[in-house]
């Protein structure tokens, strides 16, 4: 039965390295801003080819 | 296909493009402004910004004089809104109000790319914010802001944004706490399981003593951290002498936290840490789920955000030079340009002041003033360049006066809650059976007291009561909000449920902001008359030709030769050797005709013929009506309006209780007050800094505004003006969250009835606290959020339906 004194430790260990991100987290203001990063994570970084494709008429 | 459509748009802001001259290869523009914009934007090949939306840019058919922002020269100014600097770098923070898209985004956290000065630039959409972190040695600030402003996003400065500390968004210790509790709590439970499966009686004596003696470990930041500020408020309530909901919790708290103390350390028990910190862990959350506030908006602004930051002021030398206005003193010569705001009480030196109070006064006509002349400050000048001489420091001024009114001083707290009122009486009773069940123990068993009694007050904490009420008010304001309807916070519903009169601001709430209803009633004009009569208004800056202005197309150019305005009148002109005059009856005719037919006709003679008439009314929010028959069966109806009453008998139609005119923002004011003295609990219906001390001063200020970014005088409720229509329904639902909270109240003293039942034995074994604790907050939540959910979708069907019917009227009233 000894062994769940080194399980509860360890489970007491991992629960406080999750609560530690999520203070961190909180900090570093992370939950600031919930919109905008879901956008820019879309746009595309090449933005050269973009353009020549732009000077192309549409349709 | 759109292209068969003879409009083109341009390619920059979408708006109808006059004539096709201004384009680039087959790129159409609708101003020079525009085309410039896309010039910018085209040589550092950012030109994604149109591929990512469709003619993503603002109109710039205004421009800026050059020198608007010299003033973010000045040392102490920088000082203010640069909030990081070191050798290298700065770091700003930009409101900018003008973004609206995706592409917006785009092109802002691009902004690298046009100025090598900038490192980087981070955007906040919700906040309509920009961070650009930049290099001084090689751009300064005046140039970023005008690289923004040249871009179509010109940030916006005003007093309020150095003169206070930025508001902060939301607590970030509040959630600090949730988390910590959060973890306390499930770990307590998780280790409180081996002794409740076990009954308990578990085997090895080690094992149970590292089980509770982590609990109490894990309780001490829940009982120290978490819930401290139940103990603060608990013990204010004490020393005013009354008693608010988080005493009785606070004294719950405390006392299950000391028994448990007890009984670990004496070996007798095991506590019940676990329900102690379930219980703060759901109030914490409740907490903030209720006074969860949006990002994006500001319920407290006063005249400093409406006030800009920098003056242009004329030194001894005759130069102009700009400074803060903080250092704007008495006796100073400053400039005012066309469309600023003056920032102070002045007396106009030079220039033809035509001021439109509009913003502090609801009149909608500007007003003239001679030189010698006392202007006061927040008007806003309309025309040319006006040379002033300052009489009053900018905090002593006119408006800024009525801030200093008993209205703004009073506390924040407007009138206690409900449910504090409920919470007295559960607090009596539970003291009451508390007493009978300790004397009864007394008398027959005095080993059984101190289980007894303890476990009761353990039991019967009324947080499940206090959840109820979080729970059914922070639901309700993500309800709300979806209609448009955005309240300050949960306690603002409640407030909303208890009034019984509303009183409306006329220009700018009722109506529609932007202009009126001009019908052309007469013979058939043809391209050349309209053009005649719309450049011969387009002189004048009344707001009746400025109404007929926006209502005729824009043409080509002609010249008008001896035009003259005879004021109150009419105006009079020769274009294209026609001679044409406009104006009142009486007027054309040279006639004394007064007739008063409800709104007001322009007609238009041309040649000594009478052609016919402009009929130009103000243009009421669609679904006026209605609203205001809905309203009057509940509520006591008053119209107070700061315009003159030419719209009396036009608003007859949808309202006949108490209208007044001509009220100054103090005599609104003091009419909320008299009302307030017999006994009203009212709402204030208003849009502007001149209902800025009625919003306040009622028991809910709700504010209208057609764009919700756009700035609102302090209020409690901010409604954006689209939804108007549904204010009738949104007011009732708000009033239903009190049957709600009762019914999940009952339910609550259900739970607390089985708890008393153990408790009185004072049998309370802590697997029972454990359970009961969980599933009463839990179901109490499913309840709350179950029960709105269901109003607010009678709501959505209601609206819906009442909307349906309102488009048609809406079409009636455009075409």
């Amino acid at each position: 039965m000894s062994v769940i004194f080194i399980l509860v430790g360890a489970s007491l260990l991992i629960a406080i390295g999750f609560l530690i991100a999520f203070l961190w987290s909180v900090k570093t203001n992370q939950f600031e801003d919930d919109y905008t990063p879901s956008v820019r994570i879309l746009f595309d970084n090449d933005i050269k080819q973009k353009t020549t494709k732009d000077h192309k008429p549409e349709n | 296909m759109i292209k068969e459509f003879k409009v083109t748009i341009c390619y920059h802001c979408g708006e109808t493009c006059d004539n096709k001259n201004i384009h680039i290869e087959e790129k159409v523009f609708c101003c020079q402004g525009c085309k410039t914009v896309y010039e910018i934007i085209n040589k550092v090949e950012l030109c994604n910004y149109y591929d990512i939306n469709a003619n993503p840019g603002l109109n710039q058919k205004i421009k800026n004089r050059p020198d608007k922002f010299a003033f973010l020269e000045d040392e102490k100014t920088q000082e203010k809104l640069i909030h990081f600097k070191d050798k290298n770098q700065s770091h700003v923070t930009f409101y900018l109000p003008q973004m609206h898209c995706s592409s917006c985004i785009w092109l802002l956290e691009n902004l690298s790319k046009l100025d090598k000065g900038i490192i980087r630039s981070q955007v906040n959409f919700l906040k309509k914010e920009v961070s650009v972190i930049f290099e001084h040695k090689s751009v300064s600030l005046r140039k970023i802001t005008e690289l923004l402003s040249d871009i179509g996003y010109e940030p916006h400065f005003s007093l309020n944004s150095i003169s206070t500390q930025k508001i902060k968004t939301y607590d970030k210790s509040r959630i600090y706490k949730i988390g910590i509790t959060g973890f306390c709590f499930a770990n307590i439970m998780m280790l409180s399981f081996p002794d409740y499966f076990s009954l308990g009686n578990i085997e090895e004596k080690g094992l149970k003593h590292l089980f509770s003696y982590l609990c109490l470990g894990l309780s001490l930041p829940v009982f120290f951290y978490g819930a401290s500020e139940f103990f603060i408020s608990a013990w204010k309530s004490v020393k005013q002498r009354f008693l608010n909901i988080d005493a009785p919790i606070a004294l719950a708290i405390l006392i299950t936290f000391i028994r448990s103390l007890y009984e670990i350390l004496s070996g007798t028990g095991a506590g019940y840490l676990d329900s102690m910190s379930g219980i703060v862990f759901f109030m914490l959350v409740g907490r903030f789920f209720q006074n969860k506030t949006y990002n994006t908006l500001t319920f407290n602004r006063d005249y400093t955000s409406y006030f800009p930051l920098g003056v242009t002021l004329i030194n001894e030398k005759g130069k102009e030079i700009q400074i803060p206005i903080s250092d704007l003193k008495t006796g100073h010569r400053i400039k005012v340009y066309n469309e600023e705001i003056i920032p102070a009480d002045c007396i106009l030196f030079l220039g033809k002041a035509q001021i439109d109070y509009s913003f502090v006064s609801g009149e909608a006509v500007p007003i003239e003033k001679g030189i010698g002349e006392i202007v006061y400050a927040g008007g806003k000048q309309t025309g040319g360049a006006l040379e002033l001489e300052v009489i009053k420091e900018v905090s002593q001024s006119y408006l800024t006066q009525l801030w200093n009114n008993d209205a703004f001083k009073k506390d924040e707290e407007k009138n206690t809650s409900y449910i504090h009122k409920l919470s007295r009486y559960f607090t009596i009773i539970l003291f009451a059976i508390a007493a009978i069940s300790a004397t009864y123990w007394y008398i027959n068993d005095s080993t059984r007291l101190w289980n007894a009694v303890t476990a009761i007050l353990i039991v019967a904490c009324p947080c499940a009561l206090l959840l109820s009420a979080t729970f059914t008010n922070g639901n309700m304001l993500r309800v709300l909000q979806k209609f448009g309807f955005y309240a300050r916070n949960a306690g603002v519903i409640e407030q909303l449920s208890n009034t019984d009169a509303i009183v409306f601001d006329k220009t700018g709430t009722i109506t529609l902001q932007n202009g009126a209803s001009v019908i052309y009633e007469g013979e058939a004009m043809n391209d050349l008359t309209k053009q005649m009569i719309r450049h011969l208004a387009k002189q004048s800056s009344h707001p009746l030709s400025r109404a007929i202005v926006n209502s005729l197309p824009e043409g080509d150019r002609l010249s008008i030769k001896s035009y003259n305005e005879v004021k109150g009148l009419g105006i009079r002109g020769t274009i294209n050797g026609c001679e044409v005059s406009m104006g009142s009856n009486a007027f054309v005719n040279n006639q004394c005709v007064i007739e008063n037919a409800g709104g007001s006709r322009v007609y238009v003679k041309i040649n000594d013929k009478i052609i016919g008439y402009f009929k130009i009314e103000n243009l009421y929010r669609p679904g006026l009506k209605n609203v205001f028959d809905q309203l009057q069966k509940k509520y006591k109806l008053s119209l107070l309006s700061g315009d003159n009453d030419s719209e009396r008998n036009n608003l007859m139609r949808f309202f006949n209780s108490d209208m007044l005119f001509n009220q100054t923002p103090q005599n609104k004011l003091e009419y909320i007050k008299k009302l307030q003295k017999s006994g009203k609990r009212l709402i204030m219906v208003g849009d502007g800094l001149n209902d800025a001390g009625a919003l306040k001063q009622s028991s809910v200020g709700i504010a209208i505004t057609d764009n919700i970014n756009n700035f609102s005088p302090a209020c409690d409720v901010i409604m954006e003006g689209k939804s108007f229509y549904n204010l009738a329904f949104l007011l009732d639902y708000c009033k239903k969250t009190k049957s709600i909270i009762n019914t999940s109240f009952v339910l609550s003293i259900l739970y607390n009835i089985v708890g008393l039942y153990f408790a009185v034995q004072g049998q309370l074994q802590p697997v029972i606290a454990a359970i009961l604790m969980p599933v009463s907050s839990i179901s109490i939540i499913l309840l709350t959020t179950g029960l709105s959910s269901i109003l607010s979708y009678k709501l959505k069907i209601n609206t819906s339906k009442f909307g349906e019917t309102h488009k048609t009227d809406i079409n009636h009233t455009l075409s």
